[in-house]
C-alpha cells in the first residue's frame, strides 16, 4: 500500500482519549512492525481495548492525535476503508448466516468474484484447520466455542490483511484449547507475515505468543519490550507486579566496591546490587526480585557471595510444578519463595512453618525498579 | 436418570397447569362463538335477525358473486397497503427507540399511549382533523398555501390515514424487541469486513430483526383485514372493507348466516395465505419449535 518499506505497520502518534474526565488513552505514540506479534497487555480499564478500537477506526483519537498504516495517516479513514481484519472478544460471527457465508462476507464486500470466493473460503477454513465439508454449512449456533473461534479467525484471515487486529480472542474457551490457540495464531503469524496486534489482561499468553509487549497502565504504555525484557527487566513496581509474581525490597544505597553497591534496609541489614550508572550514594531505591530465583537455607548456611535476609516460614503451598514457601521477615513483608517440585511423596521440601530460614539470591538477579 | 425424567415429566406438567386458565377462557370465549359462527354460517336466515333451522351452503354461493370479491380483494389490497406503510414508518422508529439509551422507556410509553384511549375516540378525532374545515385544511387555507379546502374526508387516502395510525404500534413493538437485542459488535464485524453502514445494515439488522417484521406484519395485517372503523367513519360508501360488509350483516341487514360466511370465508382464506406465505419463508408453523 505504501511506498516506504521502512515505514512501520502500525503507528501511534500522540495519541489521548478522552471520556468526560477521564483519559482512557494517555499520550499513547508507539511504532509496531511489519509481521510483529505485538500484544496490548494490561488490566481492565487499562486503554488497551480503546487503543485497538481507535487503531480499527471504531473511534477516534482526541484532535492532535494520529494513527498510521503502513506509512499513511488513517486517523479519518472508516473503519471499512482501513482494510484491516479483526478478530472480536465474543467473535462477533453472524448468527443469521452458515460458516460458508459468515467467511465469505468480507470477500463478498470487497466484490471478489464468485468463483474466487468459494474456493478462497475453503482455503481459509483449511488453514484454521475446519474441514470445509463438515463446517461450510453449519450455523454458528451448532458450532462449539473454539470452532467458533476458528471461524472468526478464517473470516478475518480470508481477507489476506496486512494487519490482524486480535482483541482478546482466547478468553472464552478452555485452558487446554487455549494453550493449543496461542502456539497456532503465533505459527500463523510466522507463516503468512501479517502483522498481529493482541490485545489481553493475560500475561502468560502475552509472554508466551509476542515479538513485543507493551504494558499499559491507566491510558499510558509503561513499558515496551520482548517477552524476556518485561519478565526479566520490569521497569516499574506495576509491571513487576502484573507480570508475573515479584518480591518488593526497598531500602537506601551506600558504598561501593568491586562493581557492586550495598543496600541499607530500614531493619539495618543490608544486600548487594550490581553497580548501575543510575545509582548514587544515600538514594532510595526499590528492587524486584523473582520467586523463582530465590532459594532458601538453614540461616548458619548461606552460601559465600549471596544476598540473605532472615526470617519465619509461615505457609507452605502446594502449587503443582513449584512448591510456594511464604516467608515473613522484618516489617510485616512476606516473601514469596518458588521451589521447584521434585516429588513432595519423595523428596519433600524440609520447611514447616515456623522454621528460621534465611531467603537467599545472587545480587545479579535483583531487577532494580525506576520508582521507589 | 429416572429421577431426572420424574422431575421433567412433574415440570411438564406444571407447565400444562399454569396454562390451564388461559386455555380454558379461549376455549369458552374463542373456540365456541368460533364453533357458533360455524354453525350460523350454514343455516336459514331469521326474519329479525338471527337464524333459523335448516342446512343450506346458499351464503357462501353467495358470497362468491363479484360484488362481494370485489370488496374483499379491496380489503386484501388495504391490509398488504397498510401493512407495508406501517412496516415503511415504523421500522425507523424502533430502530431509534432501540438505539435510544435511556430514553428507551419513555420513547415506548409514547408508542403505546394512543391504547388508553378508545380507538373509536381516536377515528373520530381524526374526521376533525381531515374535514373540509378540519385543522389540515385550516392551516393551509391560513398560510395561503391553498385557495379552497382539499377533499381529505371520506376517500380511500383517509381510511388508509385511519388505518395506519391504528395499527402502527403493532408494528413498532415487535421490531423494537428484535432490533433491541442486536449485538453492536455485529456491525462493527460487518464494517472491518468492508461493509459500510448502510450494507451493514441491509445485510445484518434487517435478516436478524426478520422475526420482529413478521410478527409485526401478522398483527398489522389480520386486524387491519377484519376492521370496519376506519372505513366506516372516514371513507365514503365507496370505501366499504370485509369488516364494514361483516358488520352490517350482523346488525342492519339482519342476515347472521351470510355475515358468518363471509367471516369463515375472510378467516379460512387468511389462515391458508399465511400459512402458505411462512412456509415459504422457511419458519416453522405448527411444527417444532425452532431451536
Amino acid at each position: 500500500m505504501s511506498d516506504s518499506p521502512t515505514s512501520p505497520a502500525v503507528e501511534f502518534r500522540n495519541v489521548f482519549r478522552s471520556f468526560g474526565s477521564t483519559r482512557a488513552v494517555d499520550g499513547l505514540s508507539l511504532r509496531i512492525g511489519r509481521g510483529e506479534f505485538f500484544s496490548l497487555l494490561g488490566p481492565s480499564g487499562c486503554g488497551k481495548t480503546t487503543t485497538l478500537r481507535i487503531l480499527a477506526g471504531f473511534d477516534q483519537p482526541d484532535p492532535g492525535g494520529t494513527v498510521w498504516i503502513d506509512g499513511v495517516d488513517v486517523t479519518s479513514l472508516r473503519p471499512w476503508e482501513r482494510r484491516l481484519s479483526m478478530v472480536f472478544q465474543n467473535y462477533a460471527l453472524f448468527p443469521h448466516l452458515p460458516v460458508q457465508a459468515n467467511v465469505a462476507f468480507g470477500l463478498e464486500e470487497h466484490r471478489v468474484a464468485k468463483a474466487t470466493i468459494t474456493s478462497r473460503v475453503r482455503q481459509a477454513l483449511e488453514l484454521v484447520r475446519l474441514d470445509p465439508a463438515t463446517f461450510a454449512g453449519r450455523m454458528p449456533s451448532e458450532l462449539s466455542g473454539g470452532q467458533r473461534q476458528r471461524v472468526a479467525l478464517a473470516r478475518a484471515l480470508v481477507l489476506e490483511p496486512a494487519i490482524l487486529l486480535l482483541d482478546e480472542p482466547l478468553g472464552a474457551i478452555d485452558l487446554k484449547l487455549r494453550k493449543e490457540m496461542q502456539l497456532e495464531l503465533k505459527a500463523l503469524n510466522r507463516r503468512l507475515g501479517i502483522t498481529f496486534i493482541y490485545v489481553t489482561h493475560d500475561q502468560d499468553e502475552a509472554l508466551t505468543m509476542s515479538d513485543r509487549i507493551a504494558v499499559m497502565d491507566r491510558g499510558r504504555v509503561v513499558q515496551v519490550g520482548n517477552p524476556a525484557q518485561i519478565y526479566e527487566d520490569p521497569r516499574t513496581t506495576f509491571v513487576a507486579g502484573f507480570i508475573g509474581e515479584a518480591n518488593l525490597l526497598d531500602g537506601r544505597t551506600g558504598g561501593r566496591a568491586d562493581g557492586r553497591r550495598t543496600v541499607h534496609r530500614h531493619d539495618g541489614t543490608t544486600f548487594l546490587l550490581p553497580e548501575h550508572p543510575s545509582l548514587n550514594e544515600g538514594t532510595p531505591i526499590r528492587i524486584a526480585i523473582r520467586p523463582e530465583w530465590l532459594d532458601l537455607f538453614p540461616r548458619d548456611a548461606v552460601p559465600p557471595g549471596e544476598n540473605a535476609i532472615e526470617g519465619i516460614v509461615r505457609e507452605v503451598v502446594f502449587r503443582g510444578e513449584t512448591i510456594h514457601v511464604l516467608v515473613d521477615i522484618e516489617g510485616e513483608q512476606t516473601i514469596t519463595v518458588a521451589l521447584r517440585n521434585e516429588g513432595q511423596l519423595t523428596r519433600p521440601v524440609p520447611w514447616r512453618s515456623g522454621d528460621p530460614v534465611a531467603v537467599g539470591w545472587l545480587p545479579e538477579d535483583c531487577q532494580l525498579l525506576e520508582d521507589s | 436418570m429416572t429421577r431426572d425424567s420424574g422431575l421433567a415429566t412433574r415440570w411438564r406438567l406444571t407447565g400444562w397447569l399454569l396454562a390451564l386458565p388461559a386455555a380454558l377462557w379461549l376455549a369458552l370465549f374463542f373456540a365456541v362463538p368460533i364453533l357458533i359462527l360455524g354453525v350460523y354460517s350454514v343455516m336459514q336466515r331469521g326474519v329479525y335477525g338471527g337464524v333459523e333451522s335448516g342446512f343450506t351452503l346458499e351464503h357462501y354461493r353467495r358470497f362468491f358473486d363479484p360484488l362481494y370479491l370485489g370488496i374483499l380483494g379491496r380489503t386484501v389490497f388495504a391490509a398488504l397497503v397498510c401493512t407495508v406503510l406501517c412496516l415503511l414508518l415504523g421500522y425507523p422508529v424502533a430502530y431509534a427507540i432501540a438505539r435510544a439509551g435511556r430514553w428507551k422507556n419513555r420513547l415506548l410509553f409514547l408508542v403505546v399511549l394512543p391504547f388508553w384511549t378508545s380507538v373509536l375516540v381516536r377515528t373520530f378525532a381524526m374526521i376533525f382533523l381531515l374535514r373540509d374545515t378540519g385543522l389540515i385544511n385550516t392551516a393551509l387555507l391560513s398560510l395561503g398555501l391553498i385557495e379552497k379546502p382539499l377533499t381529505l374526508l371520506y376517500t380511500s387516502g383517509a381510511v388508509m390515514a385511519g388505518l395506519v395510525y391504528t395499527f402502527l404500534p403493532f408494528m413498532v413493538l415487535p421490531v423494537y424487541a428484535s432490533l433491541e437485542k442486536h449485538d453492536r459488535t455485529l456491525l462493527e464485524a460487518a464494517a472491518v469486513l468492508g461493509a459500510p453502514p448502510a450494507r451493514a445494515f441491509w445485510r445484518v439488522t434487517v435478516p436478524l430483526s426478520m422475526p420482529g417484521i413478521i410478527a409485526g406484519s401478522l398483527l398489522v395485517f389480520i386486524p387491519a383485514l377484519g376492521s370496519f372503523l376506519p372505513s366506516d367513519l372516514l371513507g365514503g360508501a365507496k370505501e366499504v372493507l370485509i369488516g364494514n360488509l361483516v358488520q352490517n350483516q350482523f346488525t342492519a341487514a339482519r342476515n347472521w348466516p351470510f355475515g358468518s360466511a363471509a367471516s369463515y370465508v375472510v378467516m379460512v382464506g387468511v389462515l391458508l395465505g399465511i400459512v402458505v406465505y411462512l412456509r415459504s419463508e422457511g419458519v416453522e408453523v405448527g411444527g417444532k419449535a425452532p431451536r
